[in-house]
């Protein structure tokens, strides 16, 4: 292979992004020097087991991310906005919205949610760190791994282009040849064995380590929301493993699956990645309808209403989850009798879909409503989630859906329901959760532009798509001709798309402007909140999260307890040693030879693949016959820590 | 981190301790993936079992006697395994390496006959890149005895730890959760003793 072939050549984007990286690397490089910050990072970051600074890091990663994926959008926008551009090529097209989904999916809503979830759920249990901490580490560096393999592809060797779905035979050696398919199978290989690692580590974290008291029925719905989609990750993800693995075997070790020869069935492929891919979507909107909960009775000073209907409705949602995959593909030859089948399930989960919406809006009802940020976000994802929800139900019909299928129709309803759905959850819990996670509030003032001018441009973006849909676009083409008439509703979409990037911006400035102005938490309950996670006496909890673990005796417990003028006070004699994890860089260093291993496997570089393997396996056996049973920390420090006078 | 010991004496070992009680229900869990997993091979292998294209049919290669011996020695090196838990529970150190040294002989021996097995199918003219079927079969049966091959770098790790440690709640925590790993390992070689070989032995012959 020439160097030529190595790095993507030819395409002054290219090399501008080539220059921003390595002036970004060279100036993080040049500020972790000067600024000595090398050991803080080692110590604080890279080796941390710690929920909360994983959560923090899994935000992170998901908001540069977002930023990725949106940039990926805005180009493909402006392609669009006027018929036969020559913006971009059919190839770099077909490689930019192929990575914009992925990345959206898998490397932004994912994590973005993860992220919260590792932040809040051991605080809203009562927890002091998860159940298995190292795993964490690993789950945190998998994906972030997984990511950054699949990020380097638009430089190094070229990005996959056969679309998010990767179907055969279009995904093939013959018609996808070169190692840009290679990043998409490996990338969400390595951070899908992270996943896996959550799912399991949450579930026995929200099984066994609650607060005496907390029974499964006062949990907060939050966590309830976290623990249904574990569950899902848990049956999911090794459907993803599998279908991922089979193509690695088609495309590197000539192997017949899903190909044209040796008697292959590409529709194998479909099936599978379906049966992963709809559980997916379940998976990245549960958590965020969770949040929406906690945020909305928060703001209604109510109890949730419909408590028990909530968690039913999850747990159908859940089931019938992993019983529709077919309605992806009802005009690839299912016959009637199955598409009727599919359809009917489709349409069911409308019912539980719909009770949490009524739920919502009983929650509020008579309610003292605040309209703070987070609360708008909720009010504008009620609203834009059931436009979102509507038009799924119209592609539930098989017969309709022969129309509506592979058109902008589509593209809009998913827009409708991830965006209203996950994003705006994403936006309205980072904005809740904010000063727990970093002891201030965003600016109030600031963060209303950024939900009105977001929402507003995300209805001027996606309704018009619903028009070019039915008016028979097809999604995916890189360009459109003049007599076609999808010009003006192009552009207009284009507008919007730049609005919500602008809204992003704002988001940013807001985060700068926050850290340098707002007014510091001075308590733990910055919202007047109802759950556990609010009642630590500082804004941030401090790493062991609580001094003395809470008993909690009903639903809403710390709202309760403020309400009856009961909250404990923290005395001396309840505070006792408290044992925590030590923190731990293998988990880094094993993660990084995963890197190594999936270069190699990308680029068909064997003895590199093996090497990195050798080294995956190394940090496991060494792991094994470690023991470290974790420290304690003295009373004296807890006493420090929680300022209390004796 | 959770730290709470129960002393009580009716209480295995592996269980005493809070890490040994999470990490063991955790591993369950883990199982319940690896049955997600595993069914999501299977059923790819019985979607293309008959897609043949020129090649030989999976049962038409299939012999008796290796695959006899191979379910023979899974199947007895799980009631080995299951002496060595029960050993454990008796605190017999020696006990417990004896008979897990046995199963990995007889896992080991189980991996010398699938591999000869596999060798014998790609000198007939069935590799992996033979037809979808062979491929189905070739990662089926190939992961699971991937799985096997772990599991016996993995227990060896786990008995030195025993000999230098001798048996405490973390150690013997550790031995029981290889068991669970090793005991899953033959249900599912008996799916495909079942499922794979007798079902494409009787439809090719029958």
């Amino acid at each position: 292979m020439k160097w030529d072939e190595f790095f993507v050549t030819g395409d002054p984007m290219i090399y501008g992004a080539d220059v921003s990286i390595v002036l970004t690397m060279v100036g993080i490089l040049f500020y972790l020097t000067k600024y000595k910050k090398w050991k803080w990072l080692w110590d604080e970051w890279l080796t941390t087991v710690d929920h909360k600074k994983l959560g923090i890091m899994y935000i992170v990663s998901a908001v540069l991310m977002l930023f990725r994926g949106g940039v990926d959008a805005l180009l493909m926008r402006t392609q669009l906005a006027v018929p036969e551009a020559k913006f971009l090529d059919s190839q770099h097209y077909n490689e930019i919205f192929t990575t914009h989904g992925t990345i959206m999916i898998i490397f932004m809503a994912m994590p973005f949610l993860i992220g919260l979830i590792n932040v809040v759920v051991p605080l809203q249990i009562g927890a002091r760190d998860v159940a298995y901490p190292y795993l964490n580490a690993v789950s945190f560096w998998t994906f972030f791994i997984g990511a950054m393999l699949f990020n380097i592809s638009f430089v190094i060797g070229g990005s996959p282009s056969a679309g998010w779905t990767s179907y055969m035979p279009l995904a093939s050696n013959e018609l996808s040849p070169g190692p840009g398919q290679n990043y998409y199978l490996l990338g969400l290989q390595i951070a899908g064995i992270g996943t896996l690692l959550t799912g399991i580590n949450f579930l026995v974290t929200i099984l066994k380590m609650r607060a005496p008291g907390m029974t499964l029925f006062r949990m907060p719905m939050f966590t309830w929301s976290s623990l249904v989609t574990m569950v899902i990750i848990i049956f999911a993800f090794p459907i993803l493993t599998v279908a991922l693995a089979l193509m690695t075997f088609d495309r590197l070790f000539g192997s017949h699956f899903f190909t044209l020869q040796g008697a292959g069935m590409d529709m194998l492929w479909a099936n599978l990645f379906w049966l992963w891919g709809h559980p997916e979507v379940y998976i990245v909107i549960l958590p965020a309808f969770g949040m929406f909960s906690e945020i909305i009775s928060t703001f209604s000073r109510k109890t949730l209403f419909g408590y028990k209907a909530m968690i039913w409705s999850m747990l159908l949602i859940a089931g019938y989850s992993f019983l529709v995959w077919v309605h992806h593909f009802f005009t690839m030859g299912s016959g009637a009798l199955v598409n009727s089948v599919f359809s009917i399930t489709t349409m069911a989960i409308g019912i539980p879909t719909g009770v949490k919406i009524f739920n919502w809006l009983f929650t509020m009802y008579r309610g003292k409503i605040q309209f703070t940020t987070p609360m708008l976000w909720s009010l504008g994802f009620i609203v834009n989630f059931v436009i979102g929800g509507v038009t799924g139900v119209m592609l539930a019909m098989a017969a309709a859906d022969y129309q509506y299928h592979n058109t902008y129709f589509l593209v809009s309803h998913f827009h409708y329901v991830l965006i209203a759905g996950t994003v705006f959850a994403c936006f309205a819990g980072l904005i809740y959760w904010y000063p727990k996670m970093f002891g201030y509030k965003l600016n109030e003032r600031i963060g209303k532009w950024v939900f009105w001018v977001f929402t507003i441009g995300f209805n001027v973006c996606f309704f018009p798509q619903y028009f070019l849909g039915l008016d028979g676009m097809p999604r995916r083409v890189y360009t459109y001709s003049e007599e076609s008439g999808w010009g003006p509703l192009n552009m207009v979409s284009t507008i919007g798309g730049f609005m919500m990037g602008i809204a992003f911006l704002i988001l940013v400035y807001n985060m700068y402007y926050s850290f340098r102005y707002a007014k510091r938490e001075t308590t733990g309950d910055a919202w007047d909140g109802r759950t556990l996670e609010w009642s630590t006496p500082t804004a941030m909890p401090p790493f062991y999260n609580f001094a003395k673990i809470p008993e909690v005796t009903g639903l809403d417990h710390f709202w309760r307890q403020k309400q009856a003028g009961k909250v404990e006070k923290l005395k001396v004699e309840d505070i006792k040693p408290i044992h925590m994890p030590s923190n731990s860089g293998v988990p880094f260093i094993m993660a990084s030879f995963f890197f190594v291993a999936g270069f190699g496997m990308v680029f068909d570089w064997m003895w590199m693949a093996i090497a990195g393997m050798i080294g995956v396996f190394a940090t496991l056996f060494y792991r094994s016959f470690e023991y470290d049973d974790g420290y304690y920390v003295s009373v004296e420090e807890v006493i420090e820590t929680e300022k209390i006078s004796k | 981190m959770a730290h709470a010991e129960t002393h009580d004496p009716n209480t295995p070992l592996e269980y005493r301790s809070e890490t040994g009680r999470l990490n063991i229900l955790g591993f369950w869990i883990f199982l319940g993936a690896e049955i997600a997993l595993f069914a999501t091979l299977f059923a790819t292998y019985m979607v293309l079992e008959h897609r043949i294209a020129d090649g030989p049919s999976p049962g038409e290669l299939f012999e008796v006697k290796s695959l006899l011996i191979q379910t023979f020695l899974l199947l007895t090196s799980s009631f080995t395994c299951g002496l060595a838990v029960h050993e454990m529970r008796r605190q017999n150190v020696k006990g417990l390496i004896t008979w897990m040294a046995i199963t990995l002989g007889l896992g080991l021996g189980f991996l010398y006959f699938e591999i000869e097995e596999f060798l014998h199918f790609i000198h007939e003219g069935a590799n992996i890149g033979t037809s979808a079927a062979w491929s189905g079969f070739f990662v089926l049966v190939g992961t699971h005895g991937a799985h096997v091959t772990f599991g016996i770098f993995w227990v060896t790790m786990v008995l030195i730890q025993v000999a230098k440690r001798g048996l405490t709640p973390a150690t013997s925590a550790k031995v029981f959760i290889t068991s669970l790993y090793w005991h899953f390992l033959d249900v599912v070689w008996i799916f495909i003793f079942t499922a794979v070989y007798l079902m494409g032995m009787v439809m090719h012959n029958g």
